[in-house]
């Protein structure tokens, strides 16, 4: 006895540093457990003739152990002890034997492996005492894993049980399945469940486990779990007397509504009126079930939780009944507690804030709203550090309400408040996620100011988020431009390490297209300039604006061109090498706008450290610009160093507001990835002419002109498109084209996600890699994506399901299958829906799955060619265009987006060298074609015809639109 | 409509980190659950140190939520979904540990330790396939003195 019955010396490492306060609400409990654990008490309950004495020795030897090597030594001792018993020619008893196990078991808690003693775990699942059982089951559930060959013994132990009429046999044995829950398990008992949780005679607390084993087998084997008649019979468990049951249903009707919502809608009468008669039960009603006198504080929860996989109730009596319910939990709120202890206000609180989620989730009635957000307002008060957390986190989904938005715009004194004092980070962290939900034209200034200053002091983990926050409000809120401009320099200022280029890509791009802001952004970035260290990325702006626009301040003598241009200078040595070039362009800008300075600066460009700057780009830039500088006339001079043309912007409810004064113009190629001076590597493929600065738009390079605009306007539309204005979501297809002759890289990319493919085709089925990248520190939430395609008939897709979660940082992957029945024009389409601090994003991007990737190459000799040829010279079947082109024509480039085209590319068969001949055929399910391609080149003219033949005059139309955009 | 919730896994440590209890929900492999210990513990103690009053007792922790109540010396932790309720799981543990209390007499953290074989079948009577199954501590408890006088 005395090994364990007395307590050993509470200086043990486990349980030193005795508590010193409680926490706010100290329970009986609490101080029993700090007495115990400060060494005045009891002994260890172990007693009434179950307790195993040997182990209970065991373990006191294990804990006086004063070493892990005394550990793990007398663990050994005791692996060879078991063992021996084990193997020993004298048949254990029962009692032995679970003691053992239970050894086992222990030691390997401890962290230590067990390879032996299965056998007898096992075995004493056939024993028909209780505690044999269980001690069998539990060392199966803790460490047999599925694969294990003693499997088919397992289950044999399960069957007996589960056929005992013992209850608790049958528990024990449910409760192995629901821990264990293996394939191998709902493969043998997936089909016998269901009954045992419908069948009459069941008891009420087997009904309890078999629902929730039925639940873990739908989990892990859906395909494994027969829908059947049961299933009507399991939503009335909702009506069942016994509470223990409906609280074990209720989660299982649930899961399985979710996956098929229309099998289990008369589930919604049944929660509705089972709720109903919880709330308004006397809180002795239930006796059993009220928790610190609130009725049945779980399962209304559950309850609520279940009526939120379905719409409100179209039926008028149902849905006032559960009006009247979701009324009759905010009332309660309202009355004074009926107890002062913790518990009765959180499970109080945990209902009420199921019922306003399930408001929320309906958003339909708006005086619920209303009140669901003045409830709220009182918690953002709350002494409760738990209540204001969770009221900022509950009002941030209020707040997209459209009939709530007001209401929580009226506390935004209160959450300010919270951002400058709350202790918490985490709290803190919600009030700016609920600031930004509830930002809107008439407080963006007030937000964005707030945040602005919290900025300077804010917790590093939150400060990319917070500017990319302040960015999009900053945008999307802009009323007059220099408001904008002030707010994103200001942002640069405070924590120019976390402003993506996006951001600053977009401060420029909104200042060239922005007449009536230049003037401004200039004065404002000379200033912001003079201070003495400033980030690298408002010189980046400063060096863009000036060079434009520097010209609009050089009037006043404080600003003169000289100035200006010595100001920037004197960054120059402190900068990284692209910012140096973005300053030496911005310097030929200057020779430009101000002939005055042109001698100074072109001694700087001749200056060694540029001429011979060890860095090629540099010195490339150096060499051109002092060129150009010298050998142009100043009409030459002007045209090239024109001042910049709007960027292409594109439609949106935002930035069609933004866009008030300068219709688009002379705009740049967008498609064309050759002046990508940048060059990141998925550019790679055009590196030879990266490095031509040509004449035309020597500054499109730096902003990176190709990808982000498009991308970074869409970004900062898209991203806040749900907040008040549901604009309609344009699908994405900037990338689309860049596809057609190649099946891996980046289709879609803003400052949130980037969504990369991987795609591998066979015949008539492929297959898509999906990666979403997930480009924030912070996780994105429910997070979902589906493959929808206008024209089924065509294509069958099949898309995996994603993890509703995203860590920051993390990706995650989706696999796509399809299958090409027959040709089709339209791609799919590819939903992206998450939540990202508090707000909904949602992205349509067009997969490229065009009818060329279905493509088999056929190699052929010449005179087999043009025999097929003439074999398709109908003119239906023939298709040619005429192009000019618009890369420079490249014969290894050309044969290149031949081959990726999918044709084989015929060599010598054309009796001219200069043209690509190329076969192959179309595979879909229904049928083939076969395709004959000829492209020929002009060099002189620069210009290609390409001619198309199959015997398909769709296939032959649509082939030759996809392969004429790429040449 | 994506809810999956359910409990990921339940675990009650000391302050040294010591595992009292370990009740997993989902797959994991060991090195994935020693992990996983390992961080819940760093997570509740940094917290905990900060100032507990004045904390919030839910953590945002990969792609779930911590949600742990101390009692003494041990952390009581349970791991949801993030768009789980955190007060009916907060209550869920505190309901947990009442009948712990009742059904130890006093419980204390070596009870746990000597007796880990019968908070499983606690827990089990409590909690199953990650899902609430049974909330009455007088049915809880009157089950589990059938067993205990069961031989």
């Amino acid at each position: 006895m005395q090994h364990y019955g007395c307590r050993q010396p509470l200086n043990s490492k486990e349980e030193e540093n005795p508590p010193t306060c409680m926490e706010r609400s100290p329970t009986q409990l609490c101080c029993r457990l700090a007495r115990d654990v400060t060494g005045i008490s009891k002994m260890p309950a172990v007693s009434k003739g179950d307790g195993m004495r040997g182990l209970a020795v065991f373990i006191s030897d294990i804990r006086n152990c004063k070493s892990k090597e005394a550990e793990v030594k007398r663990i050994n001792k005791e692996l060879a002890n078991i063992r021996s018993k084990f193997k020993g020619d004298k048949a254990l008893d029962g009692y032995s034997k679970k003691k053992y196990v239970c050894k086992l078991l222990f030691i390997f808690l401890l962290g230590h492996d067990i390879d032996f003693g299965h056998m007898e775990a096992v075995n004493l699942l056939s024993s028909n005492k209780y505690t044999e059982k269980q001690i069998g089951y539990l060392f199966i559930s803790v460490l047999v894993n599925s694969n294990s060959d003693l499997i088919s013994l397992i289950n044999n132990g399960i069957k007996n049980d589960l056929a005992s009429r013992n209850p608790t046999f049958m528990n024990l044995a449910l409760h192995c399945i629901a821990n264990v829950g293996s394939r191998e398990m709902a493969e043998a008992f997936a089909s016998q469940i269901p009954s045992i949780l419908v069948a009459g005679d069941t008891m009420d607390s087997v009904k309890q486990s078999a629902a929730l084993c039925l639940l873990r087998l739908n989990r892990t084997s859906p395909d494994l779990v027969p829908m059947g008649e049961w299933t009507a019979r399991v939503v009335h468990l909702l009506n069942d007397q016994h509470l223990g049951v409906v609280t074990a249903a209720a989660s299982l009707i649930t899961t399985l509504a979710q996956k098929s919502p229309e099998d289990f809608k008369t589930s919604i009468s049944l929660a509705v009126a089972r709720l109903s008669r919880i709330v308004t039960s006397a809180s002795i009603d239930l006796q059993d079930y009220t928790y610190y006198f609130v009725a049945a504080p779980w399962l209304s929860v559950k309850l609520l939780r279940l009526l939120q996989c379905y719409p409100p109730p179209e039926d008028a009596a149902l849905r006032s009944r559960l009006t009247e319910c979701l009324e009759t939990i905010l009332n309660k709120a309202q009355e004074p507690p009926k107890s002062k202890k913790v518990q009765h206000s959180n499970a109080k609180n945990a209902v009420l804030f199921e019922a306003i989620a399930l408001i929320i989730h309906h958003d339909s009635e708006p005086t619920l709203l209303v009140r669901a957000c003045n409830q709220l307002g009182q918690f953002l008060q709350h002494r409760e550090t738990n209540l204001r957390y969770l009221a900022l986190e509950s009002m941030c989904t209020l707040a997209s309400s459209e009939f709530s938005h007001e209401a929580v715009k009226t506390h935004i004194d209160t959450v300010i408040n919270a951002l400058k004092t709350e202790r918490d980070v985490s709290v803190r962290q919600r009030a700016v996620d609920l600031l930004y939900a509830m930002c809107d034209r008439s407080n963006a200034k007030q937000i964005v100011a707030e945040m602005l200053s919290y900025l300077e002091n804010a917790d590093y983990s939150i400060r990319e988020e917070m500017v990319l926050k302040v960015a999009i409000l900053a945008e999307k809120y802009a009323v007059d431009y220099t408001w904008y401009v002030d707010t994103i320099l200001n942002l640069i200022r405070i924590a120019g390490d976390y402003v993506s280029e996006e951001v600053w890509y977009r401060v420029i791009q909104i200042v060239i297209n922005q007449d009536d802001v230049q003037g401004y952004a200039a004065k404002t970035v000379f200033e912001a300039l003079q201070a003495p260290a400033c980030h690298e990325n408002l010189v980046k702006v400063g060096g863009y604006i000036l060079g434009e626009f520097g010209n609009l301040i050089a009037g006043d003598s404080r600003s003169s061109p000289l100035v200006q241009f010595n100001l920037l200078h004197s960054k120059f040595h402190l900068c990284s090498v692209p910012t140096r070039a973005l300053l030496l362009s911005a310097y030929i800008k200057f020779i430009n706008l101000f002939p005055e300075v042109k001698a100074t600066i072109q001694d700087v460009l001749r200056s060694d450290s540029q001429l011979r700057n060890a860095d090629v780009e540099l010195q490339q830039r150096a060499i051109e610009y002092l060129r150009l500088s010298c050998i142009a006339s100043t009409d030459i001079l002007a045209t090239v160093l024109e001042e910049m043309p709007p960027f292409p912007e594109r439609e949106s409810s935002i930035l069609a507001k933004l866009k008030k004064k300068k219709g688009p113009g002379n705009l740049p190629d967008i498609d064309d990835t050759r002046w990508n001076v940048n060059g990141s590597a998925e550019h790679s493929e055009d590196t030879e002419s990266t490095n031509k600065v040509t004449p035309h738009h020597p500054f499109t390079d730096l902003l990176n002109l190709n990808s982000t605009p498009s991308a970074g306007a869409s970004l900062l539309v898209d991203v806040l498109s749900d907040i008040s204005t549901p604009a309609p979501i344009t699908v994405s297809e900037d990338n689309f084209s860049r596809f057609v002759c190649k099946n891996n890289g980046v289709i879609y990319e803003d400052q949130l996600l980037q969504i990369g493919l991987k795609a591998e085709y066979r015949q008539n089925l492929g297959r898509i890699y999906v990666f979403y990248g997930n480009k924030t520190s912070t996780q994105f939430l429910s997070f979902s994506s589906s493959v929808t395609s206008s024209d089924t008939l065509k294509t069958h897709i099949l898309s995996t399901a994603v993890d509703p979660t995203v860590d920051g940082g993390a990706q995650l992957q989706q696999v796509v299958n399809i299958e090409c029945l027959s040709d089709f024009t339209d791609a799919p389409v590819l939903d992206i829906q998450f939540r990202y601090g508090g707000t909904l994003q949602k992205i349509a991007v067009k997969l490229p799955v065009m009818l060329n990737k279905f493509f088999q190459p056929t190699e052929m000799t010449s005179q087999d060619f043009f025999q097929r040829w003439k074999q398709l010279g109908v003119p239906q079947q023939e298709v040619q265009t005429i192009f000019k082109a618009q890369h420079p024509m490249d014969t290894d480039v050309t044969n290149a987006k031949i081959l990726g085209f999918g044709v084989a590319l015929l060599i010598g068969v054309d009796p001219n060298p200069a043209n690509f001949v190329g076969a192959g055929v179309i595979h879909t399910k229904n049928t083939q074609v076969g395709c004959l391609l000829r492209l020929e080149p002009n060099t002189q003219a620069q210009m290609y015809r390409l001619t198309l033949r199959t015997s398909r005059e769709s296939v032959s139309q649509r082939l030759c639109d996809l392969l004429s955009d790429q040449f | 409509m994506n809810y999956l919730f359910q409990i990921r896994f339940i675990l009650i440590q000391n302050r040294a980190g010591k595992t009292r209890l370990a009740k997993w929900y989902m797959q994991f492999d060991d090195d994935e659950k020693q992990k996983l210990i390992e961080e819940v513990h760093a997570v509740v103690t940094v917290r905990d140190s900060v100032s507990y009053a004045l904390s919030v007792l839910f953590s945002q922790f990969r792609n779930f939520k911590i949600i742990y109540r101390r009692y003494a010396g041990l952390y009581f932790c349970i791991c949801v979904d993030v768009t789980d309720n955190n007060l009916a799981y907060l209550e869920g543990i505190h309901n947990f540990v009442e009948v712990l209390n009742e059904y130890f007499h006093n419980v204390c953290e070596l009870d746990l330790v000597f007796n880990f074989y019968k908070v499983y079948t606690v827990v089990d009577e409590m909690f199953l396939a990650g899902e609430i199954r049974e909330t009455s501590q007088t049915k809880v408890l009157k089950q589990l003195l059938m067993l205990q006088s069961l031989e």
